[in-house]
């Protein structure tokens, strides 16, 4: 069973009815109560402000419930803000520190257009069952103003991706996952990825 | 670099998808749900839903057609049409909607974009903007494009975008299903002038139109009906041209 984290911001459907459509079994998780042994594999999808989801996080008492299932290395996937929360911080929140998993802060993207918005490749640094049968500089769909620069020294980051500079799109500590595109809206590629984070993750 | 993208329209009224000439004119072009199976496979970056019967009955086709949609396609959707308030906006979202455009409430209502962008996100609130020709430049027009706002486009463009639009779609009036090439002029002001992607609508009738609102000018991402409803083009076809061009396509 996959736990979907709502924290009452972005619209989860899309991501439910990937795992529906690709047959696996996932309930939205509300609140620290429904955080239980049936869970398998956590995915904490992301819409919304950085500040915003980490009061609303804490709000419902999922804050500390995360941060346990983390230390434990139990398979999480971070999308988009999930992806963000798992740094230290960010600049779009910056009262707000994030779970601290990886270090580094997500900072504005040094482009023109802001959000960064639309179809862009992902550039693979090291091959892992996420990416299995997808090939490199395949296409995902990306909607976001802040990200995780490129830092070299990472022996953590899957992948990178560029606009107006290199960012982390994809990094992976353990069973511990985060995206920074949408694989839920990246068409057959995004199916495949979450297939296999569910299936081989 | 970022893909430009490729984004059918499908116009919704009760229970099917039609097509307009100058926003008028309307013929059925197929069914929806069907139309927007065989675009994902051929490969749309998008899909835009838009409810041209404005009523009840077309909004709850609209609502229905999203729906479904949102079950079987795992690409952005964007629905529009009527859009007034942050309950219908709430309700598209609900549907499986990514991003929902606004037009006229916007211009009744402005307010309606901020309130959008904190409430959903500004990924998730288009601004639609029909453009028309007048003695020097463009207005921005309300109620399917019989009503002149008065305000220039550009300066609705800018003033949407600093309430919260994260993305503008910009229909030509004057070309809208004429086939004779988008508003080349147009589009490369609003381009020029704003800080969020431009997605170009109306006029494209060839291959070169939709390279040159790229090219001259500077869409992000191009939507088509007409073309694609009636099979003059694919999605194939474009992207293979694009790329020819060198155009950077997914």
């Amino acid at each position: 069973m996959i736990g979907l984290i709502d924290y009452g911001a972005g619209n989860l459907n899309s991501v439910r009815r990937a795992f529906e459509t690709l047959g696996f079994k996932n309930r939205l998780i509300t609140s620290e109560e429904q955080m239980d042994n049936s869970l398998d594999k956590l995915v904490v999808p992301g819409v919304g402000a950085f500040g915003y989801a980490v009061r609303e996080l804490k709000r419902r008492g999922l804050w500390p419930a995360i941060k346990n299932w983390l230390k434990e290395n139990r398979p999480f996937l971070g999308i988009c803000l999930g992806l963000q929360l798992l740094f230290e911080g960010s600049e779009e929140s910056p009262e707000e520190p994030g779970l601290g998993f990886f270090i580094g802060k997500c900072l504005k993207l040094p482009s023109v257009k802001v959000p960064h918005t639309g179809w862009n490749e992902i550039e693979l640094s090291q091959s892992d069952s996420l990416f299995e049968g997808i090939k490199n500089r395949e296409y995902f769909y990306f909607v976001h103003s802040y990200a995780v620069l490129d830092k070299s020294d990472n022996d953590k980051v899957l992948a990178l991706t560029s606009y107006g500079g290199n960012f982390i799109s994809a990094i992976k500590q353990g069973n511990i996952y985060g995206v920074q595109f949408h694989p839920e809206k990246s068409g057959p590629a995004g199916l495949k990825l979450l297939l296999n984070w569910s299936a081989k993750c | 670099m970022l893909a430009t993208r490729i984004i059918p329209c499908l116009d919704v009224d009760e229970g099917g998808v039609f097509k307009g000439i100058r926003f008028k004119n309307l013929v059925p072009a197929g069914d929806p749900v069907r139309l927007a199976q065989r675009y994902y496979e051929e490969g749309a970056d998008e899909l835009t839903f838009l409810d041209i019967g404005a009523s009840w009955k077309s909004r709850k086709t609209l609502i229905e057609i999203v729906e479904k949609v949102s079950r079987v396609i795992f690409i952005p959707l964007c629905a529009g049409g009527g859009v007034k308030s942050l309950s219908d906006i709430k309700e598209l979202l609900r549907a499986g909607a990514d991003k929902v455009s606004i037009c006229t409430a916007a211009l009744e209502n402005p307010s309606l974009l901020r309130e959008a962008s904190l409430a959903f996100g500004s990924q998730s609130v288009v601004l639609s903007i029909d453009a028309g020709r007048t003695g020097q430049g463009w207005h921005a027009f309300m109620k399917g494009g019989r009503i002149d706002s008065g305000l220039e486009a550009v300066d609705w463009a800018r003033k949407g975008i600093e309430l919260g639009a994260g993305e503008i779609l910009l229909n030509s009036i004057d070309r809208d299903g004429t086939k004779e090439g988008y508003d080349l002029e147009l589009l490369r002001i609003i381009s020029d002038k704003v800080s969020v992607p431009v997605i170009a609508s109306g006029g494209a009738g060839r291959l070169e139109d939709i390279y040159e609102a790229i090219n001259t000018g500077k869409a992000d991402a191009v939507l088509l009906a007409s073309l694609l409803h009636f099979g003059q083009l694919t999605i194939s076809k474009i992207k293979n041209y694009l790329k020819s061009k060198g155009v950077k396509v997914r």
